[in-house]
């Protein structure tokens, strides 16, 4: 299904009722939803004209990667790229379910060719790439597709001199590629240092999950990192920190705001300002210092 | 007896191994029969060796990758190279001694080195927290790069990790950082690099300083996106399923040669590396010697652009509905 559509779709998104087993009965579908966070429940029409967060606690829910193209690039100005490459299965793999299957599946599910889209964008007036994660795709995760398609996104924005703005999810390198999947960590990050080279901006914008291959390659080589409140960023996932070690995390381990404490990120930006703000990075940010 | 590390699939030789070694005990002299049966015992081994190592499985590579007497990075800076430098320390928070930096000779070549380190012994792997790098090892290694392309040194490095170290110290002082970087500084350096796959290529803390222009790979050694155990985790909530999940995660030398991403194997002797380490240091110096000499002559430029051009080709999709 082309992009376009998937913007209709999301005006007809339907939310699963709060608290099914007792209200659902009283409740017409699809107009409350349960924050999260603070478990309240919320007017669906509320909660979208907030972009997802919620009124009350500022919990940021997930997104999908549509949604966030049209929630960062100015209004009709997103034109998809490389939207027809998607996953093979080189490996012809079968352990769990059939890396066939869940991509059947993913693609039925998001109505997306992978765990990426990526395209011409205007953000604020400036002429961008913009690439979004969709993390419902087998958790964004990175295999050849992914890696070719980010790798892409750095090539037309060095060959355009546009500045690359990248939004992350995913839970790391696609282990149904195998050693294929770890190798794009290599290609995408190649080819970021390339742009770089080249004096081009590229911002990333991180957001809940980035894990793994993909945050220990491209997402953190950029200009400037921003990610939204809460998000959870890491190389090691919690649990296999915990096996190791043998002992509880700390409080707000790997958040968003554990990480600008720590100096690894530029800053947390609400969701609701992400657009200006990008905008006002790349009024600074000139490809090239032009 | 204390007997030596036994690998699971190595058991029917150590059986026959404790049987020779009970006879051997025993006075032989005038007793022909023993003698003969002695003999015989020796060839079986032999024999049983060659069939089980003629088609390991790639869980079974995996086990030798590991093994506790493999020749280390260590034995291979001190066999491989002379006039040998350490280079210690990150420059921001600590020396890593899970990861090796220095320079070297290498048949009158001078050269930039990296390695994993793993010890030998355990109070040694104590403090080399068994090859499992720390953020402070990436960016020592990333100043070794650096070092390398500013001087002109071409770079040969050892992989041989389960990974970065999973820990709270990595990820507060942002390994995930240190490993891009690394990334970012060798997929871009201006000098030949050489990998060579000693051991273990766990994930992102191999790949942090295992990509080049030649790859070469021992030939139980395994380069992988995730280790079986980790894997067989996430898809069966057990990691006792390795043995399964290993074969396709597409991780040994052959699985690497055939998606051309290694460009060659040194073969092991029946047994592993450890059975005979000076021909497997010999072939391995022969290996290095040979591409550090036909990756030379390019400019700085060349060398960048054919990287990237290898690094492109990397990886398999569909496109257009192909």
């Amino acid at each position: 299904m082309p992009i376009s559509d998937w913007f209709q779709a999301r005006e007809e998104r339907t939310y699963i009722p709060v608290d099914s087993q007792r209200s659902a009965a009283d409740l017409p579908d699809g107009v409350w939803v349960k924050c999260e966070g603070c478990k309240k429940t919320i007017y669906q029409r509320d909660f979208e004209a907030n972009l997802d967060v919620c009124p009350g606690c500022g919990k940021h829910a997930d997104i999908d990667a549509p949604t966030r193209v049209l929630l960062l690039a100015d209004a009709g100005t997103f034109a998809e790229t490389e939207a027809d490459i998607t996953s093979a299965d080189p490996l012809r793999w079968t352990s769990g379910k059939p890396y066939a299957t869940q991509l059947e599946t993913a693609k039925a599910k998001t109505g997306l060719t992978e765990g990426i889209i990526t395209g011409r964008a205007a953000i604020g007036g400036h002429p961008v790439v913009l690439g979004a994660m969709d993390f419902r795709f087998i958790g964004a995760s990175m295999g050849s597709a992914v890696g070719e398609k980010i790798t892409r996104a750095f090539e037309l924005a060095l060959a355009e001199r546009r500045p690359l703005v990248l939004v992350t999810a995913s839970g790391g390198a696609r282990m149904q590629e195998g050693v294929l999947s770890l190798m794009q960590m290599a290609k995408t990050s190649a080819a970021a240092a390339r742009l770089a080279e080249a004096g081009i901006p590229y911002v990333s914008i991180l957001t809940n999950p980035t894990s793994g291959g993909v945050t220990a390659s491209f997402a953190v080589l950029a200009d400037v990192i921003l990610a939204e409140p809460g998000a959870l960023i890491m190389f090691t996932g919690p649990r296999v920190i915990e096996q190791t070690i043998r002992q509880s995390l700390p409080k707000g381990f790997q958040t968003a705001e554990f990480l600008v404490e720590h100096g690894f990120i530029d800053a947390v930006v609400d969701r609701r300002e992400l657009r200006d703000r990008v905008s006002l990075l790349l009024d600074y940010l000139n490809p090239g210092g032009e | 007896m204390a007997r030596a590390f036994v690998m699971e699939f190595e058991r029917p030789i150590a059986e026959l191994e404790d049987k020779l070694a009970a006879l051997k005990r025993l006075d032989v002299s005038g007793e022909p029969e023993l003698a003969a049966e002695i003999d015989a015992l020796q060839v079986a081994i032999i024999k049983l060796r060659d069939t089980l190592y003629s088609s390991l499985s790639a869980w079974e590579r995996v086990q030798v990758s590991r093994h506790p007497e493999r020749p280390k990075t260590q034995d291979y800076i001190e066999t491989l190279f002379t006039d040998v430098i350490e280079l210690r320390g990150d420059r921001a928070f600590g020396d890593d001694e899970a990861m090796f930096a220095g320079l070297g000779t290498l048949d009158g070549r001078r050269v930039a080195i990296l390695g994993h380190r793993k010890g030998k012994g355990t109070k040694e792997n104590i403090r080399r927290n068994f090859g499992m790098p720390q953020p402070e090892g990436f960016r020592k290694a990333r100043r070794i790069m650096q070092l390398a392309g500013r001087f002109g040194i071409p770079l040969v490095t050892f992989l041989d990790t389960q990974g970065a170290y999973p820990g709270i110290g990595s990820e507060e002082r942002g390994v995930a950082w240190a490993i891009a970087e690394c990334l970012a500084t060798l997929t871009r350096l201006p000098v030949p690099v050489v990998c060579v796959g000693i051991g273990e290529g766990g994930s992102g803390g191999a790949l942090a300083i295992g990509v080049g222009d030649r790859l070469i790979m021992l030939q139980n050694a395994y380069y992988s996106v995730i280790t079986p155990e980790a894997c067989s985790s996430i898809l069966f909530k057990d990691p006792s399923r390795a043995c399964e999940v290993a074969p396709a995660l597409t991780m040994t030398a052959e699985d690497l040669v055939r998606l051309g991403l290694a460009d060659e194997i040194v073969p092991e002797p029946p047994g592993g590396a450890h059975r005979d380490p000076a021909s497997v240091l010999i072939a391995v110096r022969e290996a290095v010697v040979r591409s550090l000499g036909d990756l030379e002559g390019q400019s700085r430029d060349e060398i960048v652009a054919r990287r990237y051009a290898r690094l492109r080709a990397v990886g398999v999709h569909t496109e257009g509905g192909v």
